[in-house]
């Protein structure tokens, strides 16, 4: 046995030089992605930013010009489509986040067992295609339909048609048409984001809201909603976004007073010899301005560290 | 003496709980459960996983509704109150801080609920009782497991409630940190004198902070008294095997004299005192704690008038230091502990011829009908 006396001496230790080894791997793992962004999405948008201020038509060809008198025309011209365009689909997100939330609610907290399931339904319906699901909107609303009886049965179509929701007496080729459409279709990204938010929370906290004085209204409104905002504006946001740019649901459930931006774009583009330069730039406004709702709204929602 | 405030509840009383039965379809929580908790009092609910205990606490704090009976906090009988309107707050097992707030409004949370304007004073004063005050401006996720358990405490306690639920609040903790906590809420029950029930598993954990304790079984009460009075004189063999570890020995009894009864157990005498046997006739379990028991190697060396029983071998020694664990194996089988302070007797090693005895007046008789294993398994289960 040996006894230790002094300490060792420390040893002189020091790593030899040795080049940092950078590691590529998440490089590598980023490539395709990257690449496909930009030949599918960053080359498109500056081909488009750049028809924007082209002229010319499609025999003669396009010349860049620089002619920003586009963008007047863009804007100036088309102020009706703008204001549907953004009216249905704010209507569109509001009822989407009222019919959601509940929804998500329930499933998450009173799903048990049967939450994987309940999820799975509010999915199914978009295995089918979204033209077919629109298109099935014009049967459920037609004139000999149950809809336009019932409504009509308890006088609520002269309301809604005072309201100019609805046309005459029919429900379809309408504004409300239009709008019914968009929430179908586009309840599913609400509802998935509410719920993946809501099922996070954990309902002890529920337990120690009631056990502090709230209400279940009051552990909602101080507690849950608090914690969910994550899932709504993620919510609110999947739905915005695309519903803002559809054109579909104007074009079969709407008619020629509901034309949204999307259709003029497509008639632009489709249908006319000249349009591109003015399509671009109506691309280009609805885009910029989608970004700066989008970003004012998580601004003002302030949840930066929630996303 | 009551006075209203501003739920209109009165202040003061102790809390009842009458006839309290929970059912779940066919299975029984909590069956026919009455039971009086002093004002002021630690009070204690122990049992292993499934007693019930936890249901018992959840109906005083009325998250869950009983089937049958009442609840009363005295004169006022709370048994249909939502929650949120009982004087009642609650401690919860993983702390439920609510993420989103910080320290500061987590622990402001219920005064706030209750419109009370000025809540700075209150927050900061019950801060600084469980030795925060510093980490006011934090959220939850950044704080330790002890410093969310102290949070957890603060925001129940800054309701004054009349009593304090506590279900299960150190079991997240790491042992050190446990001990440490036990000290400290025992201080904090005795500086601010409100009820408290706590909720555990942990016997240790009940013993070292309760003035009363329930040991809780089947969704009934085994028995009921101080941690002294329940080590001592256990009242079954639940508690027996439960509270601590028992050598229990059956045995029948054969005579009772001069307050002594007389029994005879694999064909040894044994005695214990009359005021100590649940039952003194006929088939008996014979109990003794481990620490009582002591060792010799010949049968000289038992002093008059001590219980021995002779023929032992020991099969497993456990040197820790302050003390020997002895395992004896009786000529009849059964395995007794024993306990030895180290007070530098020899060690006996495996192997060794034995004679285990002990004072009389240590042992305690119970009734004879029971499974002398009840309680042993839930120890167990409890201290895994």
């Amino acid at each position: 046995m040996t006894t230790l006396t002094e300490a060792p001496a420390p040893v002189e230790e020091r790593a030899p030089d040795r080049k940092p080894r950078r590691n590529w791997t998440p490089w590598a793992l980023l490539l395709p992605g990257l690449l496909w962004l930009t030949v599918f999405f960053l080359v498109p948008i500056l081909s488009s930013v750049s028809a924007s201020v082209q002229t010319g038509d499609y025999d003669d060809g396009f010349k860049l010009t620089w002619h920003w008198a586009n963008y007047h025309d863009a804007i100036a011209d088309f102020g009706p489509q703008y204001y549907h365009s953004l009216v249905y689909s704010l209507l569109t997100t509001i009822v989407c986040l009222a019919l959601a939330y509940p929804v998500a609610y329930f499933i998450a907290f009173k799903g048990g067992r049967w939450k994987t399931l309940l999820m799975a339904l509010v999915i199914v319906p978009s295995f089918t295609s979204f033209l077919i699901r629109t298109i099935a909107w014009k049967t459920i609303l037609a004139d000999n339909g149950t809809v336009v009886h019932t409504l009509a049965s308890m006088h609520l179509l002269k309301i809604t048609t005072a309201l100019g929701w609805t046309v005459g007496n029919h429900v379809l080729a309408s504004p409300a048409a239009v709008v019914c459409g968009m929430v179908y279709n586009f309840l599913p990204f609400t509802i998935l984001p509410l719920y993946t938010s809501l099922e996070k929370i954990d309902p002890r906290l529920h337990e120690a809201g009631a056990d502090l004085y709230c209400s279940a209204f009051t552990t909602w409104r101080r507690i849950t909603l608090p914690l969910s905002m994550p899932g709504v504006i993620g919510g609110t946001l999947l739905t915005f976004i695309p519903a803002v740019g559809d054109y579909i649901n104007a074009q079969l459930l709407g008619n020629p007073n509901t034309t949204v931006v999307g259709q003029r774009i497509e008639d632009l583009f489709l249908r006319q010899t000249n349009g591109y330069p003015v399509g671009s730039a109506m691309s280009v406004v609805m885009m910029v301005g989608t970004l700066v709702i989008v970003m004012t709204y998580i601004w003002r929602a302030g949840t930066e560290d929630l996303l | 003496m009551s006075s209203h405030d501003v739920l209109g509840r009165t202040e003061g009383g102790d809390l009842r709980l009458v006839g309290l039965t929970k059912r779940y379809g066919s299975f029984t929580a909590v069956d026919d459960l009455s039971l009086t908790i002093p004002q002021g009092s630690f009070f204690a609910l122990l049992g292993a996983s499934g007693c019930g205990k936890t249901t018992t606490l959840r109906m005083i704090s009325g998250l869950e509704d009983p089937t049958v009976g009442q609840i009363f906090l005295g004169e006022q009988e709370v048994t249909d109150l939502k929650p949120y309107r009982r004087p009642v707050n609650t401690v919860f097992q993983n702390y439920a801080l609510f993420p989103h707030l910080d320290i500061f409004e987590n622990v402001a949370f219920g005064l706030r609920r209750r419109g009370v304007k000025d809540v700075k004073k209150s927050v900061t004063d019950m801060l600084d009782l469980v030795e925060l005050g510093h980490l006011a401006k934090r959220k939850p996720t950044q704080l330790s497991g002890g410093q969310q358990q102290r949070i957890a405490l603060a925001r129940a306690l800054i309701n004054q409630p009349q009593v304090l639920l506590l279900d299960e609040p150190l079991g997240a903790l790491d042992l050190k940190l446990r001990r440490q906590m036990q000290i400290e809420l025992k201080r904090i029950q005795t500086e601010v004198g409100l009820t408290f029930v706590h909720v555990t598993h942990d016997q240790e954990e009940a013993m070292t902070m309760a003035d009363t304790i329930a040991v809780m079984n089947h969704g009934r009460i085994e028995q009921l008294g101080s941690p002294a009075d329940l080590y001592e004189n256990p009242a079954t063999t639940f508690v027996a095997n439960f509270l601590g570890q028992s050598n229990l020995i059956p045995a029948s009894v054969e005579g009772e004299k001069d307050g002594v009864v007389s029994v005879s157990a694999h064909g040894q005498q044994l005695k214990v005192d009359t005021k100590r046997c649940r039952s003194t006739s006929g088939k008996i379990i014979l109990g003794v704690r481990p620490e009582k028991v002591q060792i010799a190697t010949d049968r000289g060396e038992v002093p008059d008038g001590h219980n021995a029983l002779v023929g032992g071998k020991v099969v497993d020694t456990s040197f820790i230091g302050v003390s020997t664990q002895y395992l004896v194996q009786m000529p009849s089988g059964e395995e007794l502990s024993v306990f030895e302070q180290n007070t530098g007797r020899a060690i006996q090693r495996p192997g060794a011829e034995v004679v285990v005895y002990w004072d009389p007046s240590q042992g305690f008789g119970l009734e004879g009908s029971q499974d002398i294993e009840a309680g042993a398994e839930a120890d167990e289960e409890a201290a895994a």
